[in-house]
């Protein structure tokens, strides 16, 4: 019998969607370990968030006042703090940048195995996770070792906790933290000219167009369809075209009428920022690829022969 | 300085291909180095020109087959490189904690100031590796860092990490330090002809653990690999079927019922 910890994860002032994730998740895990909840709340206005995430399933909320905005130095004494305070030995925290900055840390540190990008898992005599590899082609499962672990949960793969709980809010003191790592502020990418965030219409291009010479196709193609160009992440970092234009987690979330995706096979990241369009069609030519399995239609086949096609129908 | 780059040599999977066991046919397996280690190349190779680097020493584990990925890094402007290995790593499913023990001991004989590491892995798309190597070794770290202006002088380097939806967070981190490079940082470029006939000539240290002061058992894993499957299609797209002209027109039909293109 083992308690876990669920790690919240805010930002500017606002909590993201996953730290109810990160609960429903944590609870799953106490159930499967004969334990309790305990989640941790670091940074910020702590309080608000704690209120804020007060949710069934939830046992004990420790809150750490220590800075306002993300520091993985903070994050982890505060975890430690939790842990030497509890009986905790499992920590569930988001698979997110910031979670990617702490949690590999924290498992070093206190010598848990880890797995990362968890979509799934189950409890039986040990934890196995699911997770996949290869680009998204395969799904694993692995199989930890004991019942001290941490693991980092897929944005968007657990439901939200929701429901008010009555958990005890307990602050947390920790020591100051001389941070080698200091953050100097933000910035927004992505400005411009034009927001993709706005069209009702979107062709995507991905790296399936190859060369950059052969943008001008679905340059065409969107002009033909009156649509806005945007891109996956492949075309960006080769300098295609401008960050503004990118689809994705770490670009933009977009819900157009219609998304055209023209050689994007569908990583999770971008498929996190294009799902919730109301009609997806995707162009590709590998029938294996992930786009197809959130489009509402497909063709499996090569753009070069369907594109000029397309563009021909709306001349 | 001294710029210690960690690089891996990644196996990708065509459109079509088995699984055997809890792993990918070889056959259908292809190798090359990974894409967030090349932007981390780059970055070092970088440093290296601007005079901030005096070396940039790569290091990989992976079998004798992997030197020839290795050998790409050279080609790109690393000065040299050690590559680890162990029988132990081809047959289980090494953890973090394991390459770490295997990267700590290079550090402690290389004494780098920075280490720069690729997000991760396109294989097994783990993204823990770097930060838990600054964990185990004293260093300070960033994730996912996509814009670096290193200040030697000062003993800090400047990053952008890359969050989620468009935002980007300044940072100052004490060097030394990890930094875990993010795609899209720099352009890697294409090793030169140059570059590839003096890759030939520079070292490339094959490693035990045994070399290291490690054995087979300090590197043993908490994870085992029981299951490889392919995900079930959810797919319930409509599938338009027909040469290119026939889904065209189809496709169209679609577009303008949606009022695309009514203009």
């Amino acid at each position: 019998m083992s308690d876990v910890l669920a790690v919240a994860e805010h930002r500017r002032g606002e909590l993201r969607d996953v730290s109810a994730e990160v609960i429903m998740a944590g609870r799953e895990l106490a159930d499967a370990l004969g334990g309790d909840l305990h989640l941790a709340v670091v940074a910020g206005d702590v309080d608000t968030f704690a209120d804020e995430l007060n949710r069934e399933g939830v046992d004990a909320i420790h809150t750490v006042a220590e800075g306002e905005e993300f520091d993985h130095n903070v994050y982890q004494a505060a975890i430690a703090a939790v842990l030497d305070g509890t009986d905790a030995a499992a920590v569930v925290a988001p698979n997110s940048v910031n979670g990617l900055d702490y949690a590999p840390a924290v498992a070093e540190q206190h010598g848990l195995p880890l797995v990362t990008d968890a979509i799934d898992f189950e409890y039986d005599d040990g934890l196995t996770v699911t997770r996949e590899m290869y680009g998204s082609k395969v799904e694993t499962s692995v199989a930890v070792e004991g019942d001290r672990f941490a693991l980092t949960i897929r944005e968007g793969e657990w439901e939200p906790a929701a429901g008010e709980g009555d958990a005890p809010i307990e602050p947390v003191a920790i020591d100051s933290v001389e941070s080698g790592a200091r953050v100097a502020g933000f910035e927004e990418v992505g400005g411009g000219d034009v927001d993709i965030a706005d069209a009702d219409v979107l062709v995507s291009v991905g790296r399936g167009i190859e060369e950059e010479d052969n943008l001008e196709l679905v340059e065409e193609l969107a002009e033909a369809l009156g649509a806005t160009l945007s891109a996956s992440r492949p075309i960006v970092d080769s300098g295609w075209l401008p960050k503004n234009r990118q689809v994705g987690q770490s670009g933009k979330v977009v819900t157009p009428d219609v998304y055209l995706a023209v050689g994007i096979s569908g990583a999770v990241q971008h498929v996190t920022g294009m799902k919730g369009s109301d009609t997806i069609i995707a162009i590709n030519s590998d029938p294996n690829a992930p786009i197809f399995d959130i489009a509402d239609y497909g063709i499996v086949g090569d753009l070069f022969d369907v594109v000029p096609a397309l563009i021909e129908e709306f001349e | 300085m001294k710029v210690l780059v960690t690089v891996k040599e990644v196996a990708s999977a065509g459109d079509d291909f088995t699984i055997e066991g809890t792993g990918i046919a070889e056959s259908d397996l292809e190798y090359d180095l990974n894409e967030w280690d090349d932007y981390a190349v780059e970055a070092a190779v970088q440093l290296a020109e601007a005079g901030v680097a005096d070396e940039v020493v790569g290091v990989t584990i992976g079998p004798e087959r992997a030197e020839e990925t290795i050998r790409m890094a050279l080609a790109k402007g690393v000065d040299r490189a050690i590559r680890v290995w162990d029988d132990a790593f081809a047959t289980g499913f090494p953890d973090v904690a394991s390459k770490v023990d295997v990267f700590e001991a290079v550090v402690a004989e290389e004494e780098p100031d920075l280490v720069l590491s690729g997000v991760q892995a396109a294989d097994d798309g783990f993204g823990a590796t770097g930060v838990a190597l600054a964990e185990r070794i004293g260093f300070e770290h960033a994730a996912v860092v996509n814009h670096l202006d290193l200040d030697a002088d000062a003993g800090l380097a400047n990053v952008h990490r890359e969050l989620e939806g468009g935002v980007e967070e300044l940072t100052e981190v004490d060097l030394p330090a990890v930094l875990t490079v993010q795609t899209g940082l720099n352009e890697p470029r294409y090793a030169s002809l140059r570059g590839i006939r003096q890759a030939q000539r520079k070292e490339i240290a094959a490693t035990t653990l045994d070399d290291l002061g490690l054995t087979a058992e300090d590197v043993e894993s908490a994870l085992t690999l029981t299951s490889m499957y392919e995900p079930e299609s959810e797919s319930d797209a409509e599938l338009i079927e027909g040469d290119a002209g026939e889904a065209a027109t189809r496709l169209a039909t679609i577009l303008r019922e949606k009022g695309v293109g009514a203009s």
